[in-house]
């Protein structure tokens, strides 16, 4: 499994999805600056981090969706790579144009730092498979543009193929109501491209994944990760 | 030649700045309000002095980075 963590200005959690790699992987992953135009050669996995990159000006993840080390992240989605957005790296999936729709502001303008339940939609994906479907996790969240939205037909799309990944809800697994943090539609905390290769999410897993640090409900997704490639 | 672009959110997209606007404008005392849209404004001065070419860059640029064409619209003026 070869991973590389991009960074662009901006970005401040890369280092913790070094660290959730290197645990589950046993490797370091390769790090890649948002200026280079290559991906190290073999990679699998690429891993936009959260952050703030280019300070959130425009929109979040307007500027670094068009970084010149996007044509090359494309081009590894359209091969059939995985690509983990987490956060501002969500942000920037959906302006790249690699996943659908947009996060707006949160719907009650704050930005939100709190522990969150998570329900895990399926388990047959190579984000989720040491899950199991329906399990509820508990990771945590920090934004203020989170409440994603898409056209009706782009969300029937999505609820219709399965490539909803993640939903907001409750410790029960209950949905909607306070447990939706930001307004999501669908309580959608993250989504899956057509082929499943792509997660954008908003949840930070790589923060979860040592028991002296609020929980390891996040190992769970890189353990997938490195078993799928 | 100096122009502008103007981006605007898609008519049903929810704006909470908007409204959070909207009710800080009623708070304040400033009568017939009836709703609040927040935009963006793009002053931009182009290198061009030919009129069509300046607005192809900025049809270029609005689509391209300006607006998330996903929920906003946006128009180009040209100024002078």
């Amino acid at each position: 499994m070869k991973s590389a963590v991009i960074t662009f200005p901006g970005s401040n959690r890369e280092q913790d999805v070094v660290k959730a790699l290197a645990q589950a992987t046993g490797k370091a992953p390769a790090a890649v600056w948002h200026a280079d135009h290559d991906l190290p050669q073999g990679t699998d996995l690429v891993v936009l981090p959260g952050g703030f990159s280019y300070g959130d000006y425009l929109r979040c993840g307007a500027i670094a969706g068009r970084a010149p080390i996007m044509d090359a992240v494309r081009a590894h989605a359209a091969r059939g790579g995985l690509v983990l957005g987490i956060c501002n790296g969500f942000q920037i999936l959906v302006e790249s144009g690699l996943l659908p729709g947009i996060l707006m502001r949160n719907a009650d303008l704050r930005f939100v730092c709190r522990m969150q339940h998570l329900r895990v939609e399926r388990n047959d994906t190579a984000y989720t498979s040491a899950y199991h479907a329906g399990q509820v996790i508990k990771v945590c969240i920090a934004h203020g543009e989170g409440n994603y939205i898409a056209d009706d037909q782009t969300i029937a799309r999505l609820e219709g193929e399965g490539r909803v990944a993640f939903r907001y809800c409750d410790a029960q697994g209950q949905l909607g109501g306070v447990s939706n943090p930001n307004g999501s539609i669908h309580d959608i905390a993250g989504i899956y491209s057509d082929n499943l290769r792509v997660l954008g999410m908003m949840p930070h897993p790589e923060n979860l994944i040592d028991s002296l640090v609020g929980g390891v409900d996040g190992r769970g997704l890189f353990a997938s990760l490195n078993k799928a490639a | 030649m100096k122009a502008r672009v103007t981006v605007t959110l898609k008519n049903g997209v929810l704006d909470p700045q908007g409204k959070a606007i909207e009710s800080a404008l009623r708070s304040l005392g400033i009568d017939g309000v009836a709703s609040v849209r927040q935009g963006k404004v793009f002053d931009i001065v182009l290198d061009s002095t030919d009129k069509s070419a300046a607005e192809a860059a900025l049809k270029q640029a609005g689509d391209k980075l300006l607006a998330n064409t996903v929920i906003e619209n946006f128009k180009v003026d040209l100024l002078d």
